[in-house]
């Protein structure tokens, strides 16, 4: 069987536009699963029973239930209760709740491992709680937790293929587009497949550079 | 300057601090021996509130430390604290360490925290380690390091929770060294140690704890030639 690749001739634009959305979905759900994951992680190791409880709940509902599941509740779900959003805004909401999720274990996991006398030592020389965590803390845990946290970027970008299921125009999108337009069932995937490995491998080098960096210090 | 009435401590049912009475006056140095177990530890990082005292009062400069209205923070930044871990920051060069509080807390400029720093690093010779990151640092520089960094935020009063325990025997000198000056400068200084030549000549004020309470506290010389109590003939016995 011979791959014939001269569809790319007619689509390859369709895929490069695929390739901005799924970086777009990508960049929005790393940052703000980051952050909101920061969050969670601070809940959960505080002493506060009812932040605690929330943000166990949280991890344990998202982490336990298809991703596929969270888009579809949130792009079809969520009309009848009067919020309607794109696309685009569902897929990005999704992957931040869901890579959320596990962003929350990661960062506590990277607090938790940083020993106790480092915040000692800044408590007992009168820092605040916040001033502990930012200056101390999370530069630490950061450093240990980089490996994990590209992990999961690189988990994140491939997920977001599962938001062409509510026709978000992604690389994954544009594949199953190009299939039934070309009468090609192979070669568009063989394609979407390259655009993700060239995305998370270049993602991945990227990362591999800033952990040398800071273990130079 | 510092007065403890009553102090307890207790995890569950283990009763650690079993109610501390003790005044500390200022420029004066008290040792705190003592067996493992004895709760002097925990009663050193009680005055600073590391611990959560489960009972009693300490009052520091007319502030109820044990109080709820207590500005910790602020109580802290005039209490310097040094561990026995070090627990220098090792994402942080030396200067930096030195430089952190004193730059967020007291608002100092990068010039003159760190002219106050190189100061600091000089009286504990070491500073052509400014640059130097702590993990090139041997246990001795890093503990001498660590004092700085406290008395980098110019306290009032400084604790030592066992601060030679984690080094190798020759450099414990040199940190002892630094802490002999300190007391000769009159800095007001409450140290948990083993060593009992240090404490014999430095200190002011002995006190010898055993199971939570104060058994024995005097003198050093005449705590060390003359104990007594029974519990204290026993310990010191083990350890002279």
């Amino acid at each position: 069987m011979a791959l014939d690749f001269t569809f790319m001739d007619k689509y390859w634009e369709m895929f490069l536009q695929g390739a901005w959305i799924t970086l777009q979905l990508s960049f929005f759900g790393v940052l703000l699963g980051t952050l909101l994951g920061i969050g969670l992680a601070l809940m959960k190791i505080s002493k506060n029973v009812v932040l605690k409880a929330v943000s166990s709940t949280y991890i344990e509902l998202i982490r336990g239930t298809p991703m596929l599941v969270q888009v579809f509740i949130i792009y079809f779900g969520l009309v009848p209760l009067g919020l309607e959003l794109s696309k685009f805004e569902a897929g990005v909401a999704a992957l931040t709740i869901n890579s959320a999720a596990y962003m929350a274990e990661v960062f506590r996991a990277g607090i938790n491992a940083i020993d106790k006398g480092q915040a000692e030592a800044a408590r007992s020389l009168g820092m605040t709680h916040g001033m502990t965590l930012r200056h101390i803390i999370l530069p630490q845990a950061f450093r240990n937790m980089l490996p994990a946290i590209g992990n999961e970027f690189i988990i994140i970008i491939k997920d977001s293929s599962l938001v062409s299921t509510i026709g978000a125009a992604e690389i994954m999108y544009a594949a199953r587009t190009v299939q039934g337009a070309a009468f090609k069932p192979l070669e568009p995937l063989l394609v979407a497949a390259a655009m993700y490995f060239v995305i998370t491998f270049t993602l991945s080098k990227l990362l591999g550079v800033l952990e040398r960096r800071l273990q130079k210090k | 300057m510092i007065k403890v009435s009553g102090l307890r401590k207790s995890y569950g049912k283990n009763e650690i601090l079993k109610g501390i009475n003790t005044v500390i006056e200022k420029g004066e140095v008290v040792v705190v021996i003592g067996p493992s177990g004895s709760g002097k530890s925990t009663f050193l990082r009680c005055l600073n509130r590391l611990e959560e005292p489960s009972g009693g009062e300490i009052w520091f400069e007319d502030s109820l430390i044990t109080g709820r209205q207590a500005d910790l923070n602020l109580i802290r930044q005039k209490m310097g604290m040094v561990f026995q871990q070090f627990n220098l920051f090792p994402h942080m060069s030396v200067m930096e360490n030195l430089t952190l509080a004193p730059r967020k807390l007291k608002k100092l400029s990068k010039e003159q925290a760190e002219k106050t720093a190189l100061e600091l690093l000089r009286s504990v010779g070491l500073e052509d380690k400014a640059a130097a990151y702590p993990d090139s640092l041997s246990g001795g520089q890093k503990q001498r390091i660590a004092i700085a960094r406290a008395l980098a935020m110019q306290p009032n009063m400084m604790l030592f929770d066992e601060p030679t325990s984690a080094l190798d025997p020759e450099m414990v000198g040199e940190v002892l060294d630094v802490m002999k000056r300190l007391a000769q400068n009159g800095m007001t200084m409450v140290i948990v140690t083993h060593e009992m030549g240090f404490a014999r000549e430095v200190g002011d004020r002995l006190i010898f704890m055993d199971g939570g309470v104060i058994v024995e506290e005097g003198n050093p010389r005449a705590v060390f030639e003359n104990p007594q109590h029974q519990r204290t003939k026993d310990f010191l016995s083990k350890v002279l």
